[in-house]
């Protein structure tokens, strides 16, 4: 793992002086409420419903156990013994004093990390796909990559004040799961005919009240040119991009506007004059930072453990969990583990300080005291080994951290919507909870196989609805809550938007059409191996609109 | 655009008691001596007339302008000022970069507008020197806040070496390699 030298600590040090003295230049008037937003924003402080909230970056969702101990503490200390894990792989906390921001400030610094530009008009915290550095389909571990951008997008001189908040997001695998489509820019790793590996760069895509899937600006990027390609899309952006209205100042709306191909060529042309100045990295200093992500120690292992075999012929809630919750790792003999925060009932994403604890404990035992968070709204033991795969859901199923629901209807994203956050019209919690109860049979959910249904409590789409398979926003209509369905959507690598089949519905209609949806999909489908979203692009939108408006 | 200067001149950390450069509106007649601050529209009408004058010229920019369509008159200037027209519009930054590190502009360059104490930090880094801040009494605040972090992750036109860079010349001096330039 990433560990912070002398000159990442300083800066993180640093930082929490200069926000303590914003803070109190704030409390005694010298700056405006207006003047100490952004840089609250960029401190990751939000003013929200309730309380403050404060967001803190995971960068490409990598913790190590004592992080995530440091975390429940600060949770513990700060907040309600809570925390809340979001599709951005951070950590919020809803029940913040801004007089105590500066001191959970400093208590994460100790820990190496912080809330630097979790929030504002500036380069967010950097994500990636949760099974990085482990998963078997993978080309090269994307963290590495992170980590430079990480570094050039902190206190970026130029891009600090942005038109709209920019978010990066990096695969190392074809199979994309850090939906780099919907993002600012996306980066995928590739390999070219000649057997280098480089980026194919897309931009603007994003989601939002405009919905965009983000188009290739170029094809293939080589490693050394990354930063000077990144600071000469933002430059481009920076100079270019709308400011007059709020609603229309992302980059997609800039892409959109001038067309992909003269955003390429102003791309291209600054790109061209700074490729070969100070931002292109020397293969030692990138050899650098990916020695930091080296494999652990993994033991060579071969054939598969008699303790595992055993267990998922014999135990079968073991068996169920290890189907769902585990994925192929690189490593012979090792699997990687999601460890599910979607228990029916719970808010999805949230996690207690005895959880987090719990986590950590686990993950030093089993999993070389690492931990990874999802945009998903999940975390994730990257590297164990299957003989202690039964051990490993033993000690999660006493934290009710091992539900087995990873990709299934009851894996919902959801962001907090009307019950903490400013902006939302509707709940979405609650709903997330509703509908989790409806597939909480293991048959029929199982049955149902693969379906990744997102709600968002407003068009600003936190919870990504736009690229569920089934998405629900919730809208207000007169003061009451009601929730529009988009079907089709999806967030991969062959990303696109959702279909709205109609007029919004009140909750429990909106509950029950969700049902009536997957009872379509399984009368529609071919077989069983065919998922909700492979039935839906086959027969297209009309035969599920008729069954939830005919019927209702 | 307005001329109009909003505040004290803050200049390599000190105050500067009285500007060199005269404001001229853009409807007003030139001073027959003097050094001036003009507008780009005037400077687009008159090019002849202000070139020919001997006395050191400045010039206001909007923040609107693609600098790579003027860029190749800065070496003409002695003062070119940059507008905030708020603190959170930041074409400037990029203004600012692209006339220092790509024209290779060195002369004054100052910003102007919503000029904020936590912003200076920024505003040196993208290669300002001068700021019009809005009061005396915080000259001192100011010149400190582009204190505000000893080292520097990203490479810029300031000449500060980047943290990658100072790990790579840290790790090529011990094992006994020449370190790579910045």
């Amino acid at each position: 793992m990433y560990q912070y030298d002398e000159i990442d600590q300083t800066m993180v040090d640093e930082r929490v002086a200069q926000f303590r003295d914003q803070v109190a230049r704030r409390l005694t008037g010298e700056i405006s409420e207006d003047e100490f937003k952004p840089l609250r924003l960029q401190n990751g402080l939000y003013l929200q419903l309730h309380a403050y909230m404060l967001r803190i970056a995971i960068p490409y969702g990598t913790l190590s156990s004592r992080q995530l101990r440091g975390l429940a503490q600060i949770g513990c200390t700060y907040d309600r013994a809570w925390g809340h894990f979001t599709t951005r792989q951070n950590l919020q906390y809803n029940w913040i004093k801004l007089e105590d921001t500066a001191d959970a400030l400093a208590d994460l610094a100790k820990i190496q990390m912080h809330a630097i530009q979790t929030s504002g008009n500036c380069i967010r915290n950097t994500t990636t796909d949760q099974f990085a550095g482990a998963a078997h389909d993978e080309i090269e571990d994307p963290r590495v990559w992170c980590e430079i951008i990480r570094q050039w997008s902190t206190f970026h001189p130029e891009f600090s004040f942005l038109p709209r908040k920019f978010k990066i997001a990096v695969t190392g695998s074809p199979n994309d799961r850090a939906a780099v489509r919907v993002h600012d820019i996306g980066l995928r790793m590739h390999k070219n005919d000649a057997g280098e590996i480089g980026f194919e760069v897309i931009v603007g895509g994003g989601l939002g009240r405009t919905p965009f899937i983000g188009k290739t600006i170029r094809d293939f990027l080589p490693k050394q040119d990354l930063l000077s390609y990144l600071e000469a899309i933002l430059r481009v952006y920076n100079q270019f991009g709308r400011r007059d209205n709020l609603y229309k100042a992302r980059i997609k709306i800039l892409v959109h506007e001038i067309g992909i191909e003269t955003m390429r060529e102003k791309v291209e042309a600054e790109f061209a004059a700074s490729k070969d100045g100070a931002l292109k990295l020397p293969q030692e200093a990138i050899a650098q930072i990916a020695a930091q992500f080296a494999p652990p120690a993994f033991e060579n292992l071969s054939g598969i453990s008699a303790d595992y075999a055993n267990a998922f012929r014999t135990d079968f809630e073991f068996g169920l969990w290890a189907r769902r919750n585990t994925f192929k790792h690189k490593q012979p003999g090792y699997s990687i583990v999601t460890i599910s925060l979607k228990k029916e009932g719970a808010p999805p994403g949230d996690a207690s300080a005895e959880q987090m604890n719990a986590v950590a404990d686990i993950a030093d035992r089993y999993s070389f005291g690492e931990i990874r968070v999802t945009h998903e709204q999940n975390l994730v033991l990257a590297h164990v080994k299957q003989a202690d795969l039964p051990a490993v859901f033993k000690a999660l199923k006493a934290y009710d951290l091992a539900t087995p629901n990873i990709g299934l209807a009851s894996d919902i994203i959801a962001c907090p919507g009307l019950d903490y956050c400013a902006l939302a019209n509707a709940r979405s919690i609650p709903i997330a909870q509703q509908i989790a109860l409806r597939f909480r049979n293991w048959e029929r959910a199982h049955d149902i196989g693969e379906l990744k249904i997102k709600i968002s409590g407003c068009i600003n789409a936190c919870g990504h609805h736009h690229v569920g398979h089934i998405g629900i926003l919730g809208v207000d209509k007169a003061g009451e809550e009601f929730y529009q369905i988009t079907l089709g959507g999806a967030a991969d690598e062959q990303a696109a938007i959702g279909d709205l089949i109609g007029p919004s519905l009140n909750t429990q209609d909106a509950v029950d059409a969700i049902d009536t949806l997957v009872e379509t999909y399984l009368r529609l489908r071919k077989s069983s191996d065919e998922r909700f979203l492979d039935t839906y692009r086959r027969v297209g939108l009309a035969p599920f609109k008729e069954a939830v408006y005919v019927s209702a | 655009m307005s001329l109009l200067k909003i505040g004290p001149l803050l200049k390599d950390g000190r105050l500067v008691g009285e500007d060199a450069f005269q404001p001229v509106a853009d409807d007003a007649a030139l001073p027959a001596s003097g050094a001036v601050l003009v507008t780009y529209a005037r400077w687009q009408a008159e090019k002849d007339q202000l070139s020919g004058r001997n006395a050191p010229l400045g010039i206001v920019l909007p923040n609107t302008l693609d600098v790579l369509d003027f860029g190749a008159e800065a070496e003409r200037f002695d003062l070119i000022v940059l507008n905030f027209p708020k603190f959170s519009d930041g074409r400037a930054y990029s203004q600012a970069r692209l006339l220092r590190e790509r024209f290779g502009y060195r002369g004054e360059l100052r910003a102007t507008g919503h000029v904020l104490q936590d912003q200076l930090w920024h505003m040196q880094r993208s290669g300002f020197d001068a700021f019009e801040i809005p009061r005396e009494d915080a000259a001192e605040a100011f010149a400190k806040a582009v204190k505000s972090f000893s080292n520097v992750y990203q490479p810029t036109g300031d000449g500060r070496v980047s943290a990658l860079k100072q790990r790579l010349a840290a790790y090529n001096t011990k094992n006994g390699r020449k370190e790579a330039a910045e």
